[in-house]
């Protein structure tokens, strides 16, 4: 009892003095840890002896920045969050009720935000430059945006924990990839197909799996991916096995034009001469990805639309019902066998949208992409963003895959760790940091209440502590 | 509705046995529930009232024996034959259950949606419909709110729609499960100890809502309670079982005069079993203890049952009716030892 108070009081007179002590706590722990890791490595020299490298001036940094961050979290963040936290209390209760601007329509400014970004980029760096940031931070993160909320159905709303998502992807995928090359078919046809096609592995999946619940069910869908991933390997005659299938055909402008240089249809030769010289247009791949951009937005929201109108319709509710108690939900009269088919059905759906815009956009797939790795990280973004909520699953695939993104544009890195630092090799321990961050700190991921999808006088969210996760 | 449908009872069951490996739950039950009324199943603690409960909607499957359900149309269901939520969804039979199971994190409103699921599901053209976003869901969508908002009414919960379940009190949970279960529009409600846990204003309130939704609606009701005060005061009928097997079935001022319900149920105190068994000279309890017999020797559940005027019966029932038999037996076995069977259901004894 008394060296508690001890240290309170100690805290209360100085935060300087105690947060120079917890900094010198940290640097010996840091010290301790990072010993081994960073300041020894243990190399070959030319004649095939090990020999023993120290890199002491890393590891001091190391250490430094470890005991300058705990000062200044002592110092500084602590006692600015104690006061915020003290001074939060009574505004909160004023400004709830009248939403401002932005905040009421958030979702409109968000959407206008995602239509308008290629265009911002376009004007900011060039043509050309464009590319990376389009490509990279749009479409990439989109295609996992749309993956997360085809999970969030499984996940989220149904309480399912389905650890092999990535099946149904690449069903979409090589679906596509498959009848696009051997058929020709166009992408316009396929894209439905390869939905229907994912869906129908959904239900295959489903029947087994309706018995079993929590980590049993997890277990089996883990299973699933891998299952599928083998299939795509060893059926060599049909999917040419770890080889992969290339030249898989681009997507047309719903057969108006088409983004291949050497066709009579690019779109430079089929859009009105004036409007070429008139923004000076040149022949880039630019085009293409801006296309994909918005193609993949399109369907990111129609993703979203679906699911919001599903959640209002008696099946939607009947998934989040079944979340919240299986038993009560069989004694109401819903027949929760079909209502688990329909959300695994519609769940590998999207998830089979997606894989067909995927192998579209790279032209060549490998099973190698997917791998149970990619079914972790989709759910990883559910979890994170907050299961059930669109816009907090959103946000979370931003931070995570164009977090993963940024890091590989961080070479400044380089002239702290040295020149053989590469900081893209750092993604996924970065990746863990900020889940167990996140996770601390927002234990229900970034939006955890959920919105009600009715109500008589006035909508107001569900704390996460009502909500339950599901049984499996 | 017919005439003859009246007479005919909304529930029979016949012969119902359920046995769990070499444990009799329910060992030849037969009883009959009639039509727009309200019956009790009682019974002390472990005598299988929510078995038979969960042999009625459908969660287990009954060893043997034969549950009939007869619509208001005349249509017959046989219970055990349907997966559960077909008992519900056709045979029109909801139930509550002992330990609240809610959906706590969807408000209020949304749980007496869920409840409304296939009637719902029909007018939204199976999700088809509803996802293209016709009218003909929308106005299905309105009357559905406008039933939930009846009920809400009816269980006094208006003003809490749109909290999450979770965060009503007990009492309101409660009423709000009755309301969820009226919301599928049943014929036949049944409730797995409804006032469990109630206060004795918030158990007045729940007479009135039962006592409202079987005049205004017509519907059945089968409850098991505990609390005798509600039994006595709204049921109809009343079944009571020990072991398993019926002892006592009629109005609630015959079972309570039943000697044999007495001793089973409200009449003895395992403390009094045991005093009595002492006296006579029982060898099991003369073995056990060499002072006078500790509270703990016998199962102590029943004695928490014994509230208001049913009381005053403990004294008649006492010292007179006890018989020396181990102390697991069936009471009203020893009864009918005592006073010589009259009654065509006859216990075999305790079920083990």
């Amino acid at each position: 009892m008394t060296a508690i108070s001890d240290t309170t009081t100690r805290q209360a007179s100085s935060p300087y003095g105690e947060a120079a002590r917890q900094a010198l706590w940290a640097a010996l722990l840091s010290f301790g840890l990072f010993f081994f890791f960073i300041g020894l490595e243990s190399t070959q020299d030319i004649s095939n002896r090990l020999i023993l490298q120290s890199h002491w001036v890393t590891l001091a940094i190391v250490v430094a920045l470890v005991a300058l961050g705990r000062f200044l979290f002592i110092a500084f963040v602590i006692p600015a969050v104690d006061r915020r936290r003290a001074n939060r209390a009574p505004i909160a209760v004023v400004d709830e009720k009248d939403q401002s601007f932005i905040r009421r329509h958030r979702f409109k400014i968000m959407i206008a935000l995602l239509v308008l970004y290629p265009i911002f980029i376009l004007s900011t760096a060039g043509l050309q430059g464009s590319l990376k940031w389009v490509n990279n931070f749009g479409v990439q993160v989109l295609i996992y945006v749309m993956l997360a909320w085809g999970l969030n159905i499984v996940v989220g709303l149904a309480g399912l924990l389905d650890l092999g998502y990535v099946a149904f992807y690449a069903v979409g995928a090589y679906a596509y990839a498959l009848l696009g090359t051997e058929f020709g078919l166009s992408f316009w046809i396929l894209l439905p197909a390869a939905g229907i096609m994912a869906a129908f592995w959904g239900i295959i999946l489903g029947f087994p799996v309706l018995r079993l619940r929590g980590d049993y069910l997890a277990i089996v869908t883990l299973a699933f991916g891998e299952i599928i991933r083998l299939v795509l390997i060893n059926w060599r005659e049909v999917t040419n096995g770890s080889a992969g299938i290339s030249g898989i055909p681009k997507i047309t402008f719903f057969g108006l034009f088409d983004f291949n240089i050497s066709s009579p249809d690019y779109i430079l030769k089929v859009l009105p001469e004036s409007i070429v010289t008139l923004f000076a247009l040149r022949p880039s791949g630019a085009y293409y990805t801006i296309f994909l951009y918005y193609l993949i937005l399109a369907l990111a929201m129609l993703t979203a639309f679906v699911t919001i109108r599903l959640r209002r319709l008696p099946v939607g509710r009947a998934w989040e019902a079944l979340r919240e108690d299986e038993i009560a939900c069989r004694s109401l009269g819903i027949n929760t066998t079909n209502t688990k088919l329909t959300a695994f059905a519609i769940g590998a759906m999207f998830g089979g949208f997606a894989g067909a815009f995927f192998a579209a956009r790279q032209g060549f797939i490998n099973p190698e992409s997917f791998v149970f790795l990619q079914s972790a990280i989709i759910l990883a973004i559910v979890v994170l963003g907050g299961m059930g909520s669109l816009s907090g699953i959103a946000i979370a695939a931003l931070v995570m895959i164009g977090g993963m993104e940024i890091l590989r544009e961080m070479q400044f890195l380089k002239i702290v760790f040295g020149q053989s630092f590469t900081p893209e090799l750092y993604r996924m321990l970065l990746f863990g940091i900020a889940m167990v961050v996140v996770m601390v700190w927002k234990p229900r991921g970034f939006v955890g209440s959920r919105e009600p999808t009715a109500y008589l006088k006035e909508a107001r969210a569900v704390s996460s502590t009502f909500t339950k996760e599901g049984h499996g | 509705m017919a005439d003859t449908n009246l007479q005919t009872p909304i529930l029979s069951v016949e012969h119902l046995s359920m046995k769990f490996g070499g444990l009799v739950a329910i060992g030849d039950l037969s009883f009959t529930a009639p039509r727009g009324e309200i019956t009790a199943l009682i019974g002390p603690n472990g005598a299988g009232k929510t078995t038979v409960f969960n042999c009625i909607t459908g969660f287990y499957k009954p060893t043997e024996g034969m549950i009939t359900m007869t619509r208001q149309s005349g249509e017959k269901f046989l219970l055990e034959r349907l997966p559960d939520f077909q008992i519900t969804a056709k045979a029109k039979v909801a139930r509550t259950f002992q330990n609240i199971r809610l959906f706590s994190g969807m408000t209020v409103l949304e749980n007496l949606l869920v409840a409304q699921h296939n009637a719902l599901m029909r007018a939204s053209g199976f999700t088809v419909l509803g996802l293209l976003g016709l009218k003909s869901y929308k106005d299905a969508s309105r009357e559905s709110i406008e039933k939930a908002v009846y009920w809400l009414e009816k269980a006094n919960l208006i003003d809490r729609a749109d909290d999450p379940a979770g965060d009503l009190s007990y009492g309101a949970q409660r009423r709000l499960e009755i309301a969820r279960a009226m919301c599928t529009g049943p014929e036949l409600l049944c409730l797995d100890e409804p006032a469990a846990g109630l206060n004795p204003k918030e158990s007045l309130a729940l007479n009135e809502l039962l006592l409202g939704i079987r005049r205004d609606t017509g519907t059945s009701i089968l409850l098991i309670e505990h609390d005798m005060a509600v039994v006595m005061e709204i049921s109809d009928h009343v079944v009571v079982l020990e072991y398993g097997r019926k002892i006592s079935d009629g109005t609630p001022a015959s079972v309570r005069s039943d000697p044999k319900v007495i001793a089973a149920y409200l009449g003895v105190d395992d403390e009094e079993v045991t005093d009595a068994l002492v006296e006579v000279g029982d060898d099991h309890i003369l073995e056990e203890g060499d002072v006078a017999p500790p509270p703990a020797l016998g199962p102590s559940e029943t004695s928490s049952m014994f509230e208001g005027p049913i009381e005053d019966t403990v004294e008649e029932a006492g010292s007179e009716t006890i018989v020396p038999a181990s102390p697991a037996a069936s009471k009203a076995a020893q009864v009918e030892a005592q006073t010589g069977a009259t009654d065509p259901v006859k216990p075999k004894g305790p079920a083990q």
